[in-house]
């Protein structure tokens, strides 16, 4: 009862990074308890020795389910199959990443198992036995802590958010036998649109490179691109809720609501005036950087440091510095 | 073609929040809307129903009396009808859902649809929890659907792409920000939706079991600084991302 189930991801054969965050808060959450950490993969045949990797972050027992036709997301198969592993033992807790696959699976499962769901914590903390569960609401306007009145307490964690610490255990992998077959499965995936592959989501990148309207239009985002470039492959763009109604970016990169809340080590909002749904939706990053010709802009008020000035003349700029910095 | 719309009442996501006693929103001033997500699963229901030439759109709410006013809003955007399930708030979603499900079990309709997920509790649970309870294939976080015969092909958005996915029909689908922009009501839609039915009756919905804390605003920043005035300010931003935020 003291055991906690932590939810591995694979994608192309690797795990995700998220899924060293999820089991790294579940060994955290299983100390406190006194129990043990199991982690759970889906994945094709040889995700296995894969997910062997999650011993180093703290997990005890590897459980793996293979099957060829989970070499990508499947609803249906993942939540029969997830179920039947939650069902089989008497979990305190099962942690779910809050990226796609989670968001989607979690509250399959939670409906399959009549079990109450907390999504997208940012903190976990024990008190007297229970799991307090700290969670953004309103887009981030406000933070509410909670707790789940039942067992398992099913909750997924905000990726970027818990850091993945190694605290080696033995982590014994025990392959399971898929007992769903496609044939049953509803939702087919047909094909997989890539974005432009090389860059993380904006959900889940380290560092975020965010442009506005003060960037006049689309034809200028090159700068952004160009200063991302230069800070290397955790970096991502962002934009915000302006520029993606006026068509010039993709929703993929908004930030705020209708968009994305995030938490990146480092967030460089480039001609951002600072509405209060994008200021909710990115003031959570450790390290808050505003670049605006306004020196009133309210961006400024969240930033920990500003550059009253033309983005096109502090870019270019910022872009050669950071290049000289990481030694390009 | 018959399709079901969820939608929720919450606050103006613009508006600057004031916490009541560690534990609520205080609702006083404040503007009430319909949750930008399920608007946008609104319109996806009408320009459904357009292409098709014809069909029913029913509105269906779970929440307090007050959410009435939402659903009117959904009538004259151009819903047939709406439903409104009274019940107190509550955050654990699965009340939601099976109050829904209990609602809907007999709703024969085509599409089920909903936001993917509500401005005010931010869960992004209750459309695929219906999903389950109603036995109906779900996708989430849909950008855009087109209905093919018995099925439909939504374009789903994910980490680093988008995923097509198939489904059959009946399903549920919880649409996100894409081809969907909401319309404005017309003055006619207002005037009709009057006149159209709203049914009001208490929600099916079981006790919480997820016990709420408290509510807190988000941390307060550390003041800032303004590092200097234009591209000469950059060494020294540099030096202090590098050396004081530790961030590069």
């Amino acid at each position: 009862m003291a055991n906690v189930l932590a939810l591995a991801e694979q994608r192309d054969g690797k795990l995700k990074k998220v899924s060293e965050e999820v089991v790294s808060a579940a060994r955290t959450l299983a100390d406190a308890l006194g129990g043990r950490v199991e982690a759970l993969v889906l994945g094709p045949a040889g995700v296995a020795d894969v997910a062997a990797g999650l011993a180093r972050f703290g997990a005890d027992r590897i459980w793996a389910v293979e099957h060829d036709a989970f070499a990508k997301y499947e609803p249906d198969g993942f939540a029969q199959a997830v179920s039947e592993r939650v069902r089989a033992d008497d979990y305190f807790a099962v942690l779910f990443p809050a990226d796609s696959l989670g968001k989607d699976l979690a509250p399959r499962v939670a409906a399959r198992l009549d079990l109450p769901l907390a999504t997208d914590a940012t903190a976990l903390s024990v008190a007297d036995g229970e799991l307090i569960i700290t969670r953004p609401v309103y887009a981030g306007r406000a933070f509410a802590r909670v707790v789940l009145e039942a067992t398992p307490r099913l909750v997924s964690l905000r990726p970027n958010v818990f850091r993945p610490e190694e605290r080696p255990r033995a982590g014994e992998v025990q392959r399971l036998e898929a007992t769903t077959s496609p044939e049953q499965w509803r939702v087919r995936m047909r094909e997989l649109v890539a974005a432009s592959a090389a860059r993380p989501d904006v959900g889940e990148a380290s560092i975020i490179v965010s442009g506005g309207r003060g960037l006049q239009s689309p034809e200028h985002w090159h700068l952004l691109e160009a200063l991302c470039e230069a800070m290397g492959p955790q970096c991502t763009l962002g934009a915000s809720r302006a520029v993606v109604d006026a068509g010039w970016r993709p929703h993929a990169e908004q930030v705020g609501q209708t968009g994305k809340t995030v938490q990146p080590q480092l967030y460089i909002a480039v001609g951002i005036s600072g509405a209060m749904q994008h200021l909710a939706g990115m003031r959570s990053a450790k390290t808050i950087v505003a670049i605006n010709k306004d020196p009133d802009a309210p961006i400024f008020k969240v930033a920990d440091y500003g550059i009253v000035g033309d983005a096109f003349e502090v870019l270019p700029r910022l872009t050669e510095e950071v290049r000289k910095l990481r030694g390009q | 073609m018959k399709i079901v719309t969820c939608i929720k009442r919450v606050p103006d996501t613009e508006a600057r929040l004031k916490i009541a006693a560690g534990r609520d929103i205080d609702a006083a001033g404040l503007k009430f809307i319909i949750s930008p997500y399920d608007e946008f699963a609104v319109e996806a229901a009408l320009q459904l129903r357009e292409a098709k030439g014809g069909g029913e759109v029913i509105v269906v709410s779970v929440g307090e009396a007050a959410a009435a006013e939402q659903l009117r809003a959904a009538l004259a955007l151009g819903a047939d009808r709406a439903v409104l399930l009274e019940a107190p708030p509550t955050l654990d979603g699965l009340v939601t859902a099976r109050a829904l499900a209990a609602e809907l079990k007999d709703a024969n309709a085509d599409l089920y649809l909903f936001g993917m997920k509500a401005a005010d509790d931010d869960q992004q649970q209750v459309g695929p929890m219906v999903a389950e309870l109603l036995g109906l294939p779900c996708v989430t976080v849909v950008a855009e659907l087109e209905l093919g015969d018995g099925k439909i092909l939504c374009h789903r958005e994910v980490e680093g792409g988008i995923e097509v996915v198939e489904a059959p029909l009946p399903a549920v689908v919880t649409i996100t920000k894409g081809k969907y922009e909401p319309r404005y009501p017309s003055l006619k839609g207002i005037m009709a939706a009057k006149k159209k039915p709203l049914e009001e009756k208490e929600a099916a919905a079981g006790p919480s079991r997820v016990r709420l804390l408290d509510l807190s605003h988000p941390p307060e920043r550390p003041p800032g600084k303004v590092v200097g005035q234009g591209a000469d300010a950059v060494p020294e931003l540099l030096r202090l991302l590098r050396e004081e935020a530790k961030a590069l």
